[in-house]
Parts: structure tokens; C-alpha cells; sequence
């Protein structure tokens, strides 16, 4: 589904944060991604998501090269995959039922069409109760499941999270990731970026591991 | 509809059963706009280009009145000609001022001819010879008033070669001389006007695109997530575009109408003092205050403009932060 090839990326003149990374996602995969701080998870991520171009190397995404993917079509690209941002990424004017409703709206789809969709999605991350409330509002785990609802509303081929635990306690941690194995069973690859080894020791899952720049694969 | 997307669905119908239709109802109403309607910088926005308005649009209301009011001096002065006699002793005066009357009249494009007769002329003068005065013991030109067509102006040329045969001491006097001098000061008048307005509308413009910046600043977390959630471009923009042409036009519209409040007051002022030293010397100076169909049009023209460069500032700034949020933002994830 997703493949690396001798990836390799740096931030204008500055250090290669990421050397010679080779890795494939398949299709309802399930790993982590770990790694100290700087390691360079969030640029891996920004890649994933085609959020920035490598400087070198070959990254293969639904099958076409990323380096041939144009700006025009990055949109459509983009709803085949979810992403859970570590600081959430919520509109603070918007209700958790208008959050997660956002990339249905954006495509410009009738509220009716949809209304039903968000709704039981809601339900299923446990907001059915909080869908009128605006996020300030929210805890951190309810902003954190309407976070991941959001990304899972267009039902991509891969989920990727970024820290999603980070600001929950243990056991909203443990029902965080209870969630995303469940996704994962359903059929949508998922990657989390994390360093929370207690995290990691609950899935028996890969794990990629991020030092240095290289990328070492655990599977 | 995709495997997970069934299975999410058939969950969904699950769950359905406990949803209430409290729920459902109440998710029905309107959504919130994209962009929200409302936030400090977005009423600075506004309030800005409601002050720049209102003085784009005084300014464009001046220019507008001092055209008009030289317009109107220029036609008054080209719709007169005067034919002075000098006196002479030979010369019979009241048949000389009425032969130049004849010829005068006898010219195409002039409509009217009138002898300035002894008691006018004596009120005339009146101001530094006094009253009571035989204007028949004195030598004191006689003038013949002649009133024009300032759609068709007679051959002065002809008039005046016509005059000169008939009563040589007969001079015409066409105000050619004062008609280019009041041209030359109202075009320069008009001029430093325009200059006024054109830098008044690019300082507003300027300030438009700076304060709509400075709006959408505020407004860059948005858009990051639009993107990321797979928003396209143009879809980002309009709704951008949409709100601040809105906002601009909210702005625009209250500052013209406050400067079309600005004329209507000046204008009732003016019609209330009407035969007032003061007033008089306004009305010699700007006319009567009224800047008519064209200045009411142009002040809705300024509104309209400010409306549309504040919506295409925005529609640019979102496509420049899109173009750029991929490359060089470092916090795009």
C-alpha cells in the first residue's frame, strides 16, 4: 500500500533527519513507530502524509510515486488517509458532531447525507453524549477520540497517530488503543507513532524504530 | 463502500438503536460557518475599512463637488459676452447701444441682447462714484449684455469685424480670457482632487490588504486543517473569500453610508441657511452641497471595490499559505 525506498530527507541546508529509510505498509497492517525525541517520527509522518517531499529516495503511495502525485491531486490522495495529530487539530468554533463532520463537509456533501454517519461514529468513540459541545470544552481523551472519530469518518485506508496517547492518562491510553485495534480489525491499516514502551508491550505488533535517521524494523 | 466502511456501518446500525431522536433532531440545525463569523481581529478588520471608506468616500464626494461647482462657474462665465462702447463726442450713445443690440442679436447661438440702460449703469458704479449720479455728464463706457447659446457659440470673429465697421469705438468682450483662466483653475483643481482621491484609495487599499492579512493570520489553524482533512484549495478559498467579502462589504457599506449621511447633512444645512451670509459664501465656494447621481454612484462603487479587494486579498493569502504550508511550515504535522 505504502513503500519506502532508500528515503532520505533534510530540512533545507540543515542535517539528513531521515537516511536510507526502506520500509512497506501493507493493507490492514497494524505497527508502531518509536523512537526518541528528534529521531525523526513527525518527519516520517509529514512524508506518510504527504505532507512534505523527500529529498531523495522513491515513496510509492496507493501505487503511484509520490514525486508524480500533483498538488491538484493531493486532496484525493490525502482522504485515503486519517491522521490523529498529537495537539488534536479541533476548530474550536465547531461542535465535536461538526468536527468529525468537517472532511465530509469539505467535500462538499449534503449534512443529511452524512448526519447519520457522524452520529453512530460518535456513539462508537463513546461522544454520542458530547456531539453539541465545542472542543475547549472537552476533556483531553474526549478531544483525542473526536480527534481519531474525524479521522476515521471518510473510512481510509490507514490511520496514522501521533503520540494519541500523550495526554491521556493509563487506563484512557489502554481504551485508546482497545479502539484502534478494533479499527484495525475492521479492516484499516493503522500506524501509531509513540514512544510509550508500556504502550507497545499491550499489542503484539512491528515495531519501527527511528534512531539516529535510520529506521530499524522489528517485526 | 469499502469492507471497514460495512462493518463501521453495521456497527452504526447497532448502535443506532440506542441513539435517541433528541439527538438526531437537534444535529439538524444549521452549521456553523467554516470560518467564524466573528473575532477581534476580524472587527478591527471591519472597523478599519469602515474608517477608510468613509474618508475614500468624503474625499471622492469633494472631488466630485468641486467639478461640478467649476463646471458650473466655467458655464455661467461662457454663457455671457459683454460689447462695451467707449463714449466719444460725436457719438450718439443710445442709437450706437442699439445697433450693437441688432447686430448682437442677428448672430446665430446668441439668445438674447440687452442694453445696460443709464440707471443700471449708475447702480454699477454706484459702489465708488455714490449715488445721485447724471451718468449722461460723464464719460462712462455703456455696455450691451449678451446672452449665449453654450450649446452654439456665434462667430465672435464676424460679431466683432461686424461691430468694429459699425461703431468703431465698440469693443466685444467674449470672456475668453477669464473662461481659460477659470479652465486652467478648475482642471488644476480637479486634478489636485483626483491625486487626493487616487492616494486616498490606494492608502485604503493598502490598508484593506494589510488588515485582511492581519485577519487572516488568526485564521491559519483553519486552514491547516482544511488541508489536512483533504479540503481542496478552491473550496478553502471560498469559504475565505465569501466571509471576507462579507466582512468587507459590512465595513465598506457603513463607512459610504456614513459619508452619504456627511453630504445629506451638509446639503440640509446648506438649503436651511439658505440666504445667510455664511451660507451664500459656502454656496459661492462648493455649490449647493448636493453631489448628485454620479457622487452617490461613485460612493457605491468605492464600497463595491473595497468589498472585492478585500475578498480577492483573502482568496490570495489562503492560495500563498496553501502553497507554502507543505514545503516550508515546520509544524505541518
Amino acid at each position: 500500500m505504502i513503500r519506502f525506498e532508500n528515503v532520505g530527507h533534510r530540512y533545507g541546508m540543515g542535517p539528513e533527519i531521515l537516511r536510507d529509510v526502506s520500509f512497506h505498509l501493507p493493507e490492514r497492517s497494524f505497527q508502531f513507530l518509536s523512537g526518541p525525541s528528534g529521531a525523526g517520527k513527525t518527519t516520517l509522518l509529514r512524508l506518510l502524509f504527504m505532507s512534505l517531499k523527500p529529498t531523495r529516495g522513491l515513496i510509492t503511495i496507493f501505487g503511484k510515486d509520490r514525486s508524480k502525485i500533483t498538488r491538484s491531486e493531493l486532496p484525493l490522495m490525502r482522504r485515503n488517509i486519517g491522521v490523529v495529530f498529537q495537539d488534536f487539530r479541533l476548530l474550536d468554533h465547531l461542535t465535536t458532531y461538526e468536527n468529525v463532520a468537517l472532511p465530509l463537509r469539505v467535500r462538499g456533501r449534503e449534512e443529511t447525507s452524512y448526519r447519520a454517519d457522524v452520529i453512530e461514529l460518535l456513539k462508537w468513540v463513546g461522544l454520542g453524549e458530547r456531539m453539541h459541545v465545542l472542543p475547549p470544552i472537552l476533556s483531553g481523551g474526549e478531544k483525542q477520540r473526536a480527534a481519531i472519530a474525524r479521522a476515521l469518518i471518510e473510512q481510509p485506508r490507514i490511520l496514522l497517530a501521533d503520540e494519541p496517547t500523550g495526554n491521556v492518562d493509563p487506563q484512557l491510553a489502554r481504551r485508546l488503543l482497545r479502539l484502534l485495534i478494533e479499527l484495525n480489525r475492521l479492516g484499516t491499516a493503522v500506524l501509531i507513532a509513540t514512544h510509550d514502551l508500556g504502550l507497545m508491550d499491550q499489542v503484539d505488533a512491528r515495531r519501527m524504530v527511528l534512531s539516529g535517521g535510520r529506521l530499524e524494523i522489528y517485526d | 463502500m469499502t469492507e471497514p466502511g460495512r462493518i463501521l456501518k453495521n456497527l452504526g446500525e447497532k448502535l443506532n438503536a440506542h441513539i435517541g431522536p433528541g439527538i438526531r433532531g437537534a444535529v439538524a440545525k444549521k452549521p456553523m460557518p467554516i470560518v467564524p463569523s466573528d473575532n477581534i481581529a476580524g472587527r478591527a478588520m471591519v472597523l478599519v475599512i469602515a474608517i477608510m471608506t468613509f474618508l475614500s468616500c468624503l474625499t471622492l464626494g469633494a472631488v466630485t463637488l468641486v467639478r461640478d461647482t467649476a463646471a458650473t462657474w466655467q458655464t455661467q462665465i461662457a454663457r455671457e459676452a459683454t460689447i462695451q462702447i467707449k463714449p466719444e463726442e460725436e457719438l450718439d450713445m443710445a442709437n450706437a447701444l442699439i445697433t450693437a443690440r441688432d447686430i448682437a442679436i442677428s448672430y446665430n447661438g446668441v439668445t438674447g441682447a440687452n442694453v445696460v440702460d443709464a440707471a443700471a449703469t449708475a447702480r454699477l458704479l454706484e459702489p465708488w462714484l455714490g449715488t445721485g449720479l447724471d451718468i449722461e455728464a460723464l464719460p462712462v463706457p455703456r455696455l450691451v449684455i449678451v446672452t449665449l447659446d453654450p450649446a452654439a457659440r456665434p462667430d465672435f470673429a464676424a460679431m466683432r469685424a461686424e461691430l468694429q465697421q459699425a461703431i468703431p469705438n465698440a469693443t466685444l468682450d467674449d470672456h475668453r480670457t477669464w473662461v481659460d483662466r477659470l479652465v486652467a483653475m478648475a482642471r488644476t483643481t480637479v486634478t489636485i482632487g483626483m491625486t487626493a482621491l487616487i492616494l486616498m484609495l490606494s492608502a485604503t487599499a493598502l490598508t484593506v490588504i494589510f488588515a485582511t492579512r492581519g485577519a487572516m493570520a488568526g485564521n491559519g489553524h483553519i486552514i491547516e486543517v482544511l488541508h489536512f482533512v483533504g479540503a481542496e484549495a478552491s473550496f478553502i478559498a471560498s469559504q475565505f473569500r465569501r466571509h471576507f467579502l462579507f466582512a468587507g462589504m459590512k465595513g465598506a457599506a457603513a463607512g459610504g453610508f456614513g459619508a452619504i449621511v456627511v453630504f445629506i447633512a451638509f446639503y440640509w444645512w446648506s438649503s436651511r441657511n439658505m440666504a445667510t451670509p455664511q451660507a451664500d459664501q459656502a454656496t459661492a465656494l462648493f455649490g449647493n452641497f448636493s453631489i448628485g447621481m454620479s457622487g452617490y454612484l461613485g460612493v457605491a462603487i468605492v464600497v463595491a471595490l473595497i468589498a472585492a479587494l478585500t475578498a480577492i486579498t483573502s482568496h490570495v493569502t489562503v492560495l500563498s499559505y496553501l502553497k507554502n504550508v507543505d514545503t516550508t511550515h515546520p509544524d505541518g504535522m
